[in-house]
């Protein structure tokens, strides 16, 4: 499954969306018992597109809370097709697609 | 159609494919490590915008708790008025105060919601960014529990 959970809804030509991705956003600077580090590991970027276009791009520090939430608004209509995708400092990336209700 | 010519058709589709998979299209906001890696507001600033210089603004509002029970997961709202092209959030005296910096394109509005981390009380900003200028608005925050860690 998809570490991303979208919700997007329209009203009067406005989406309302809300997105939820899991991840750690481990921020460097806790350390384990031993004394030694938890290296960083976080989200650097996200980017939601809608018809082969960006409707929001944000960078992310690693002081957003872990499991990040994330909210905005669009101009588009009901049908129209939402990818929201987010890369990480490891270089791994993760994406969802869902449809605008 | 031969076998070679079949061969090498498939041969530059595959390697086309490669191709695409190895460079994705850039859809994320470019991420600057000397903004985000900076214990300085205005170094900060710097870097995204060019400038520091601001102007505190009325049209931003900013919707943050007045006492933050736990620091790890501290809800935050911003939405402006004006023109925005890109929003940012700092945590004054975070390690790195500058926490996100959203891109917000023409059709969609200057509104950004989520959640962040405070180490301890400390006033936290939100920048906008509208026709080359730098506005912001700011507020203090109360944290009883810290969530930076260490």
């Amino acid at each position: 499954m998809s570490s991303i959970r979208i919700k997007a809804k329209e009203r009067n030509g406005t989406v309302d969306v809300k997105t939820l991705m899991k991840h750690n956003m481990e921020t460097g600077l806790r350390k384990k018992k031993d004394g030694s580090k938890i290296p960083e590991h976080w989200i650097t970027d996200v980017a939601a597109e809608s018809g082969g276009k960006v409707v929001f791009a944000a960078a992310f520090n690693t002081s957003i809370s872990k499991d990040p939430y994330l909210a905005f608004k669009f101009a588009g209509k009901k049908g129209d097709s939402l990818k929201i995708s987010w890369k990480d400092n490891t270089g791994k990336t993760d994406s969802a697609e869902t449809k605008v209700k | 159609m031969d076998r070679r010519s079949v061969l090498k058709i498939t041969g530059t589709l595959s390697a086309a494919a490669a191709a695409a998979m190895a460079f994705p299209r850039m859809v994320f906001a470019a991420y600057n490590q000397k903004a985000f890696k900076n214990p300085k507001v205005e170094d900060s600033l710097n870097e995204l915008f060019g400038g520091n210089a601001t102007t505190p603004s009325g049209d931003i509002k900013l919707k943050a708790p007045d006492i933050a029970e736990n620091g790890a997961v501290v809800p935050i709202e911003i939405s402006t008025s004006m023109k925005a092209e890109k929003i940012a959030f700092m945590v004054k005296e975070n390690p790195n105060p500058l926490a996100i910096v959203a891109d917000i394109p023409a059709g969609t509005e200057a509104m950004v919601k989520t959640r962040v981390r405070m180490g301890k009380t400390t006033q936290v900003t939100a920048v906008v960014s509208s026709d080359g200028k730098l506005y912001t608005a700011s507020k203090e925050v109360k944290v009883t529990i810290g969530g930076c860690g260490g």
